[in-house]
Protein backbone atom coordinates (compact mmCIF):
# COMPACT_ATOMS: atom_id res chain seq x y z
CA UNK A 1 0.00 0.00 0.00
CA UNK A 2 1.20 3.48 -0.73
CA UNK A 3 2.37 5.36 2.31
CA UNK A 4 1.14 8.93 2.16
CA UNK A 5 2.95 9.84 5.36
CA UNK A 6 -0.25 10.50 7.26
CA UNK A 7 -0.08 9.67 10.91
CA UNK A 8 -1.82 10.40 14.17
CA UNK A 9 0.07 13.22 15.82
CA UNK A 10 0.62 12.86 19.54
CA UNK A 11 -1.11 15.62 21.50
CA UNK A 12 1.20 18.26 22.93
CA UNK A 13 -1.38 19.42 25.45
CA UNK A 14 -0.59 18.90 29.11
CA UNK A 15 -3.44 16.59 29.99
CA UNK A 16 -4.10 17.47 33.60
CA UNK A 17 -6.63 14.66 33.93
CA UNK A 18 -3.80 12.20 33.39
CA UNK A 19 -1.62 13.91 36.00
CA UNK A 20 -0.05 11.55 38.49
CA UNK A 21 0.73 13.61 41.57
CA UNK A 22 2.17 10.86 43.74
CA UNK A 23 5.81 11.77 43.27
CA UNK A 24 5.08 15.47 43.74
CA UNK A 25 3.12 14.83 46.91
CA UNK A 26 5.82 12.63 48.33
CA UNK A 27 8.47 15.26 47.68
CA UNK A 28 6.32 18.05 49.12
CA UNK A 29 5.61 16.03 52.22
CA UNK A 30 9.27 15.34 52.87
CA UNK A 31 10.44 18.81 51.83
CA UNK A 32 7.60 21.32 52.34
CA UNK A 33 9.87 24.27 51.53
CA UNK A 34 9.50 23.25 47.88
CA UNK A 35 5.89 24.47 47.87
CA UNK A 36 6.90 28.11 47.78
CA UNK A 37 8.96 28.32 44.57
CA UNK A 38 8.55 31.71 42.85
CA UNK A 39 10.05 30.54 39.55
CA UNK A 40 12.52 33.41 39.73
CA UNK A 41 15.33 31.39 38.17
CA UNK A 42 18.02 32.48 40.62
CA UNK A 43 18.92 28.81 41.06
CA UNK A 44 19.39 28.25 37.35
CA UNK A 45 21.43 31.43 37.00
CA UNK A 46 24.01 30.27 39.52
CA UNK A 47 23.92 26.53 38.68
CA UNK A 48 27.36 25.04 37.96
CA UNK A 49 25.88 22.42 35.65
CA UNK A 50 23.44 24.68 33.81
CA UNK A 51 26.25 26.75 32.30
CA UNK A 52 27.51 23.74 30.38
CA UNK A 53 24.58 21.45 29.71
CA UNK A 54 20.90 22.00 29.23
CA UNK A 55 20.07 21.58 32.88
CA UNK A 56 17.54 23.90 34.45
CA UNK A 57 16.92 23.53 38.18
CA UNK A 58 13.91 25.82 38.10
CA UNK A 59 12.19 23.59 35.56
CA UNK A 60 12.37 20.66 38.01
CA UNK A 61 9.53 22.29 39.89
CA UNK A 62 7.51 22.57 36.70
CA UNK A 63 8.24 19.01 35.56
CA UNK A 64 7.20 17.65 38.95
CA UNK A 65 4.03 19.72 39.01
CA UNK A 66 3.08 18.64 35.51
CA UNK A 67 3.90 15.00 36.18
CA UNK A 68 6.58 14.81 33.47
CA UNK A 69 8.38 12.02 35.26
CA UNK A 70 10.30 10.62 32.28
CA UNK A 71 11.90 13.94 31.43
CA UNK A 72 12.54 14.58 35.10
CA UNK A 73 14.52 11.38 35.52
CA UNK A 74 16.99 12.28 32.81
CA UNK A 75 17.20 15.89 33.99
CA UNK A 76 18.18 15.28 37.60
CA UNK A 77 21.13 13.12 36.57
CA UNK A 78 22.84 16.32 35.50
CA UNK A 79 22.82 17.85 38.99
CA UNK A 80 26.15 17.73 40.84
CA UNK A 81 24.58 18.51 44.21
CA UNK A 82 26.90 21.48 44.76
CA UNK A 83 24.13 23.39 46.55
CA UNK A 84 24.80 26.85 45.08
CA UNK A 85 21.12 27.11 44.14
CA UNK A 86 20.25 26.92 47.82
CA UNK A 87 22.49 29.89 48.62
CA UNK A 88 20.67 32.01 46.07
CA UNK A 89 17.04 30.92 46.56
CA UNK A 90 15.02 33.86 47.90
CA UNK A 91 12.60 31.50 49.55
CA UNK A 92 15.15 29.26 51.22
CA UNK A 93 14.12 26.06 49.45
CA UNK A 94 16.28 23.04 50.23
CA UNK A 95 16.76 22.14 46.57
CA UNK A 96 19.45 19.57 47.20
CA UNK A 97 17.05 17.60 49.33
CA UNK A 98 14.39 17.91 46.63
CA UNK A 99 16.76 16.38 44.09
CA UNK A 100 17.75 13.58 46.47
CA UNK A 101 14.08 12.82 47.19
CA UNK A 102 13.25 12.70 43.49
CA UNK A 103 16.23 10.44 42.85
CA UNK A 104 15.10 8.08 45.60
CA UNK A 105 11.46 7.86 44.58
CA UNK A 106 11.30 8.38 40.86
CA UNK A 107 11.61 4.72 39.90
CA UNK A 108 8.53 3.91 41.95
CA UNK A 109 6.38 6.30 39.96
CA UNK A 110 7.87 6.15 36.48
CA UNK A 111 5.25 4.94 33.97
CA UNK A 112 5.90 1.28 33.10
CA UNK A 113 5.75 1.76 29.35
CA UNK A 114 8.36 4.53 29.26
CA UNK B 1 -9.20 71.27 73.82
CA UNK B 2 -7.86 67.79 73.19
CA UNK B 3 -4.13 67.29 72.76
CA UNK B 4 -2.80 64.78 70.25
CA UNK B 5 0.83 63.78 70.03
CA UNK B 6 2.09 62.46 66.70
CA UNK B 7 5.30 60.46 66.58
CA UNK B 8 7.05 61.15 63.28
CA UNK B 9 7.08 64.23 61.06
CA UNK B 10 7.13 62.54 57.67
CA UNK B 11 4.35 62.69 55.13
CA UNK B 12 1.94 60.75 57.34
CA UNK B 13 2.75 62.67 60.52
CA UNK B 14 2.41 66.13 58.99
CA UNK B 15 -0.71 65.24 57.02
CA UNK B 16 -2.39 63.82 60.14
CA UNK B 17 -1.31 66.84 62.18
CA UNK B 18 -2.69 69.20 59.60
CA UNK B 19 -6.06 67.45 59.40
CA UNK B 20 -6.42 67.21 63.19
CA UNK B 21 -5.53 70.88 63.59
CA UNK B 22 -8.25 71.72 61.05
CA UNK B 23 -10.65 69.69 63.17
CA UNK B 24 -9.92 72.02 66.08
CA UNK B 25 -7.44 69.99 68.10
CA UNK B 26 -4.13 70.89 69.66
CA UNK B 27 -1.41 68.85 67.98
CA UNK B 28 2.29 68.28 68.70
CA UNK B 29 4.54 66.41 66.28
CA UNK B 30 7.71 64.74 67.54
CA UNK B 31 10.32 64.46 64.78
CA UNK B 32 13.76 62.92 65.24
CA UNK B 33 15.39 64.82 62.38
CA UNK B 34 16.06 68.54 62.01
CA UNK B 35 13.58 68.80 59.15
CA UNK B 36 10.16 67.38 58.41
CA UNK B 37 9.31 65.27 55.36
CA UNK B 38 11.01 62.06 56.42
CA UNK B 39 11.94 59.77 53.56
CA UNK B 40 10.45 62.16 51.05
CA UNK B 41 13.77 63.98 51.36
CA UNK B 42 15.49 61.00 49.65
CA UNK B 43 13.61 61.34 46.39
CA UNK B 44 13.65 63.77 43.49
CA UNK B 45 10.64 62.88 41.34
CA UNK B 46 7.61 60.79 42.17
CA UNK B 47 5.97 58.01 40.19
CA UNK B 48 3.88 57.65 38.12
CA UNK B 49 3.88 61.19 36.69
CA UNK B 50 7.35 62.53 37.63
CA UNK B 51 5.96 65.11 40.05
CA UNK B 52 8.93 66.96 41.54
CA UNK B 53 9.22 66.02 45.22
CA UNK B 54 9.71 69.68 46.09
CA UNK B 55 6.08 70.29 45.20
CA UNK B 56 4.86 67.90 47.92
CA UNK B 57 7.59 68.97 50.32
CA UNK B 58 6.69 72.63 50.03
CA UNK B 59 3.04 71.82 50.74
CA UNK B 60 4.08 69.96 53.89
CA UNK B 61 6.34 72.80 54.95
CA UNK B 62 3.59 75.32 54.28
CA UNK B 63 1.26 73.34 56.53
CA UNK B 64 3.92 73.35 59.25
CA UNK B 65 4.42 77.10 59.12
CA UNK B 66 0.83 78.20 58.51
CA UNK B 67 -1.14 75.86 60.67
CA UNK B 68 -1.27 76.03 64.39
CA UNK B 69 0.52 72.82 65.38
CA UNK B 70 4.01 72.55 66.78
CA UNK B 71 6.86 70.31 65.68
CA UNK B 72 9.55 69.31 68.15
CA UNK B 73 12.60 68.75 65.96
CA UNK B 74 15.49 66.44 66.78
CA UNK B 75 13.39 64.91 69.47
CA UNK B 76 12.51 61.30 70.20
CA UNK B 77 10.02 59.67 72.52
CA UNK B 78 11.55 58.15 75.64
CA UNK B 79 8.47 56.67 77.22
CA UNK B 80 4.69 56.66 77.09
CA UNK B 81 2.63 55.93 80.16
CA UNK B 82 -1.13 55.70 80.43
CA UNK B 83 -2.40 57.74 83.38
CA UNK B 84 -6.04 58.51 84.22
CA UNK B 85 -7.20 57.96 80.66
CA UNK B 86 -4.44 60.15 79.26
CA UNK B 87 -0.98 59.52 77.92
CA UNK B 88 2.04 60.91 79.66
CA UNK B 89 4.91 61.19 77.20
CA UNK B 90 8.54 61.84 78.05
CA UNK B 91 10.80 63.08 75.25
CA UNK B 92 14.56 62.97 74.74
CA UNK B 93 14.44 66.76 75.19
CA UNK B 94 13.34 66.20 78.81
CA UNK B 95 9.86 67.47 78.00
CA UNK B 96 6.79 66.02 79.61
CA UNK B 97 3.71 66.00 77.36
CA UNK B 98 0.20 65.01 78.24
CA UNK B 99 -1.95 63.70 75.39
CA UNK B 100 -5.49 62.45 74.88
CA UNK B 101 -4.47 60.38 71.89
CA UNK B 102 -1.25 59.29 70.21
CA UNK B 103 -0.64 58.73 66.50
CA UNK B 104 2.33 56.60 65.49
CA UNK B 105 3.64 57.74 62.10
CA UNK B 106 7.20 56.47 62.27
CA UNK B 107 7.41 55.28 58.67
CA UNK B 108 9.94 52.93 57.16
CA UNK B 109 13.65 52.53 56.48
CA UNK B 110 15.21 51.56 53.17
CA UNK B 111 16.65 48.07 52.99
CA UNK B 112 20.42 48.17 53.53
CA UNK B 113 21.66 46.73 50.22
CA UNK B 114 24.98 45.70 51.78
CA UNK B 115 23.07 42.81 53.31
CA UNK B 116 22.63 41.40 49.81
CA UNK B 117 26.36 40.90 49.52
CA UNK B 118 26.22 38.93 46.28
CA UNK B 119 25.15 42.11 44.46
CA UNK B 120 28.23 43.94 45.73
CA UNK B 121 26.79 47.20 46.99
CA UNK B 122 29.59 49.26 48.60
CA UNK B 123 32.02 46.60 47.39
CA UNK B 124 31.93 47.33 43.66
CA UNK B 125 32.19 50.89 42.39
CA UNK B 126 29.22 50.99 40.05
CA UNK B 127 26.53 49.26 42.05
CA UNK B 128 24.09 51.81 43.43
CA UNK B 129 20.64 51.76 45.02
CA UNK B 130 17.47 53.35 43.70
CA UNK B 131 17.82 55.99 46.42
CA UNK B 132 21.37 56.80 45.24
CA UNK B 133 20.16 57.02 41.65
CA UNK B 134 17.38 59.38 42.65
CA UNK B 135 19.98 61.96 43.69
CA UNK B 136 21.84 61.48 40.40
CA UNK B 137 18.63 62.07 38.47
CA UNK B 138 18.50 65.69 39.62
CA UNK B 139 19.47 68.08 36.80
CA UNK B 140 23.05 68.48 38.08
CA UNK B 141 23.51 64.79 38.91
CA UNK B 142 26.62 63.13 37.50
CA UNK B 143 25.83 59.81 35.86
CA UNK B 144 29.30 59.11 34.47
CA UNK B 145 30.97 55.87 35.49
CA UNK B 146 34.51 56.61 34.32
CA UNK B 147 36.39 59.72 33.18
CA UNK B 148 33.60 61.54 31.40
CA UNK B 149 31.94 58.39 30.11
CA UNK B 150 28.27 57.75 30.42
CA UNK B 151 27.19 54.18 31.15
CA UNK B 152 26.39 52.35 27.91
CA UNK B 153 24.46 49.56 29.50
CA UNK B 154 22.49 49.75 32.73
CA UNK B 155 20.58 47.07 34.59
CA UNK B 156 17.95 47.46 37.30
CA UNK B 157 17.42 44.64 39.79
CA UNK B 158 13.91 44.42 41.21
CA UNK B 159 13.01 42.99 44.65
CA UNK B 160 16.30 43.74 46.44
CA UNK B 161 15.53 43.03 50.08
CA UNK B 162 11.90 42.22 49.26
CA UNK B 163 10.28 38.84 48.71
CA UNK B 164 13.54 37.41 49.98
CA UNK B 165 13.82 35.21 53.04
CA UNK B 166 17.59 35.41 52.89
CA UNK B 167 17.23 39.09 53.73
CA UNK B 168 14.58 38.28 56.32
CA UNK B 169 11.88 40.08 54.31
CA UNK B 170 9.27 37.82 52.82
CA UNK B 171 6.89 40.60 51.86
CA UNK B 172 6.58 42.71 48.72
CA UNK B 173 7.62 46.35 49.16
CA UNK B 174 5.02 47.35 46.60
CA UNK B 175 6.58 50.54 45.27
CA UNK B 176 9.89 49.30 43.81
CA UNK B 177 8.40 47.90 40.57
CA UNK B 178 7.03 51.24 39.54
CA UNK B 179 10.07 53.09 40.90
CA UNK B 180 12.24 50.95 38.60
CA UNK B 181 10.08 51.75 35.60
CA UNK B 182 10.08 55.45 36.46
CA UNK B 183 13.84 55.61 36.95
CA UNK B 184 14.51 53.59 33.78
CA UNK B 185 12.52 56.16 31.81
CA UNK B 186 14.34 59.05 33.48
CA UNK B 187 17.68 57.43 32.65
CA UNK B 188 16.60 56.94 29.04
CA UNK B 189 15.77 60.65 28.79
CA UNK B 190 19.24 61.50 30.04
CA UNK B 191 21.08 58.76 28.13
CA UNK B 192 19.38 58.25 24.77
CA UNK B 193 22.13 55.89 23.57
CA UNK B 194 22.23 53.54 26.55
CA UNK B 195 20.77 50.05 26.75
CA UNK B 196 18.53 49.72 29.80
CA UNK B 197 17.35 46.44 31.28
CA UNK B 198 15.06 45.55 34.17
CA UNK B 199 15.44 42.15 35.83
CA UNK B 200 12.16 41.30 37.52
CA UNK B 201 10.29 38.35 39.03
CA UNK B 202 6.83 39.87 38.68
CA UNK B 203 5.91 43.40 37.73
CA UNK B 204 3.25 44.62 40.11
CA UNK B 205 1.69 47.64 38.49
CA UNK B 206 -1.10 47.96 41.02
CA UNK B 207 -1.78 51.68 41.03
CA UNK B 208 -3.46 54.25 38.89
CA UNK B 209 -1.38 54.97 35.75
CA UNK B 210 1.27 52.39 36.72
CA UNK B 211 0.48 49.94 33.94
CA UNK B 212 0.39 52.80 31.46
CA UNK B 213 3.87 53.88 32.52
CA UNK B 214 5.15 50.32 32.14
CA UNK B 215 3.71 50.21 28.65
CA UNK B 216 5.27 53.55 27.83
CA UNK B 217 8.62 52.25 29.06
CA UNK B 218 8.41 49.47 26.49
CA UNK B 219 6.80 51.38 23.68
CA UNK B 220 8.37 54.79 23.81
CA UNK B 221 11.54 54.42 25.85
CA UNK B 222 12.82 51.05 24.69
CA UNK B 223 13.39 49.61 28.18
CA UNK B 224 14.04 45.86 28.03
CA UNK B 225 12.41 43.64 30.63
CA UNK B 226 13.95 40.27 31.46
CA UNK B 227 12.11 37.89 33.75
CA UNK B 228 14.66 36.45 36.14
CA UNK B 229 16.23 37.18 39.48
CA UNK B 230 19.91 38.06 39.58
CA UNK B 231 21.96 35.41 41.33
CA UNK B 232 25.13 37.47 41.59
CA UNK B 233 27.21 40.31 40.24
CA UNK B 234 30.99 40.43 39.94
CA UNK B 235 33.28 43.30 39.11
CA UNK B 236 35.68 43.12 36.20
CA UNK B 237 39.06 44.77 36.06
CA UNK B 238 37.62 47.70 34.06
CA UNK B 239 35.04 48.20 36.86
CA UNK B 240 32.16 47.02 34.69
CA UNK B 241 29.95 44.34 36.18
CA UNK B 242 29.17 40.84 35.06
CA UNK B 243 25.68 39.87 36.13
CA UNK B 244 24.02 36.49 36.03
CA UNK B 245 20.35 35.58 35.93
CA UNK B 246 18.14 33.04 34.31
CA UNK B 247 16.09 34.31 31.43
CA UNK B 248 13.20 32.27 32.78
CA UNK B 249 11.03 32.83 29.75
CA UNK B 250 13.54 31.23 27.43
CA UNK B 251 14.64 28.84 30.17
CA UNK B 252 18.36 29.50 29.81
CA UNK B 253 21.00 31.04 32.03
CA UNK B 254 21.97 34.53 30.92
CA UNK B 255 25.00 36.68 31.59
CA UNK B 256 25.52 40.29 30.72
CA UNK B 257 28.13 42.95 31.20
CA UNK B 258 26.81 46.28 32.47
CA UNK B 259 28.40 49.61 33.36
CA UNK B 260 25.94 50.48 36.09
CA UNK B 261 23.80 48.27 38.29
CA UNK B 262 20.84 49.79 40.13
CA UNK B 263 19.37 47.89 43.08
CA UNK B 264 15.70 48.66 43.70
CA UNK B 265 15.77 48.50 47.47
CA UNK B 266 12.64 47.70 49.42
CA UNK B 267 11.12 49.01 52.62
CA UNK B 268 11.61 47.78 56.17
CA UNK B 269 9.81 48.81 59.34
CA UNK B 270 13.11 50.18 60.61
CA UNK B 271 14.35 51.25 63.98
CA UNK B 272 11.95 54.15 64.49
CA UNK B 273 8.91 51.95 64.07
CA UNK B 274 10.30 49.05 66.09
CA UNK B 275 11.17 51.42 68.92
CA UNK B 276 7.74 53.04 68.78
CA UNK B 277 6.11 49.59 68.98
CA UNK B 278 8.08 48.80 72.13
CA UNK B 279 7.45 52.21 73.71
CA UNK B 280 3.72 52.13 72.98
CA UNK B 281 3.29 48.45 73.79
CA UNK B 282 1.76 47.69 70.40
CA UNK B 283 2.31 44.60 68.28
CA UNK B 284 4.21 44.05 65.05
CA UNK B 285 3.41 41.74 62.19
CA UNK B 286 5.90 39.09 61.16
CA UNK B 287 7.14 41.62 58.61
CA UNK B 288 8.06 44.05 61.39
CA UNK B 289 5.41 46.57 60.36
CA UNK B 290 2.82 47.54 62.96
CA UNK B 291 -0.25 45.45 63.46
CA UNK B 292 -3.65 46.97 62.75
CA UNK B 293 -6.70 45.51 64.44
CA UNK B 294 -8.63 44.96 61.21
CA UNK B 295 -7.15 45.19 57.76
CA UNK B 296 -10.37 46.37 56.15
CA UNK B 297 -12.17 48.53 58.65
CA UNK B 298 -9.60 49.48 61.26
CA UNK B 299 -6.39 50.05 59.37
CA UNK B 300 -5.56 53.02 61.61
CA UNK B 301 -6.13 51.28 64.95
CA UNK B 302 -3.36 49.73 67.01
CA UNK B 303 -3.88 47.11 69.67
CA UNK B 304 -3.87 49.87 72.30
CA UNK B 305 -6.96 52.00 72.77
CA UNK B 306 -6.11 55.61 71.99
CA UNK B 307 -2.95 54.85 70.00
CA UNK B 308 -3.50 55.23 66.25
CA UNK B 309 -1.37 54.36 63.25
CA UNK B 310 -0.72 56.35 60.10
CA UNK B 311 1.28 55.65 56.98
CA UNK B 312 4.08 53.29 56.11
CA UNK B 313 4.74 52.16 59.68
CA UNK B 314 1.86 49.73 59.00
CA UNK B 315 2.98 48.45 55.57
CA UNK B 316 4.98 49.57 52.55
CA UNK B 317 3.08 52.44 50.99
CA UNK B 318 3.38 54.95 48.17
CA UNK B 319 3.29 58.68 48.86
CA UNK B 320 -0.25 58.74 47.59
CA UNK B 321 -1.45 55.92 49.83
CA UNK B 322 0.38 57.46 52.79
CA UNK B 323 -1.45 60.75 52.41
CA UNK B 324 -4.81 58.95 52.25
CA UNK B 325 -3.95 56.71 55.20
CA UNK B 326 -2.91 59.76 57.23
CA UNK B 327 -6.14 61.57 56.48
CA UNK B 328 -8.17 58.56 57.51
CA UNK B 329 -6.10 58.35 60.71
CA UNK B 330 -7.04 61.93 61.53
CA UNK B 331 -10.69 61.12 60.95
CA UNK B 332 -10.52 58.05 63.20
CA UNK B 333 -8.78 59.99 65.98
CA UNK B 334 -11.36 62.74 65.74
CA UNK B 335 -14.29 60.29 65.86
CA UNK B 336 -12.73 58.45 68.77
CA UNK B 337 -12.21 61.66 70.75
CA UNK B 338 -15.81 62.69 70.14
CA UNK B 339 -17.07 59.33 71.40
CA UNK B 340 -14.81 59.36 74.41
Amino acid sequence: MKNFGYTVIKQRTIDYDQFDGRLLNEVLEMEPSFKVCLSCGGCTATCSAGDLVSFNVRRMNLLLRRGQTVELESEIKKCMLCGKCMLVCPRGINLRNVIMLVKKSILKYKPVNS
Amino acid sequence: MKHIVIIGGGIAGIETASALTDAGHWVTVIEKEAQVGGKLNNWSYLFPDFTPVDKIKSVLQEKCSEKDFSVLHQTEVRSILRQNGKFSIETSGEQQLEADAVVVATGYELFDARRKEEYGYKIYDHVITSADLEQLLLPNGDLTVAAGENPKRIAFVHCVGSRDEKSGNHYCSKVCCITGVKQAIELRKRLPEAEIYCFYMDLRMYGKHFEELYREAQEKYDIQFIRGRLSEASEKIDKSLLIKAEDTLSGRPLKMNVDLLVLLVGMEAGKGTTTAAATCGIGCEESGFLKTTDSFLKSNFSEQEGIFLAGSCTAPMSVNDTILHARSAAQEVNNWLLRK
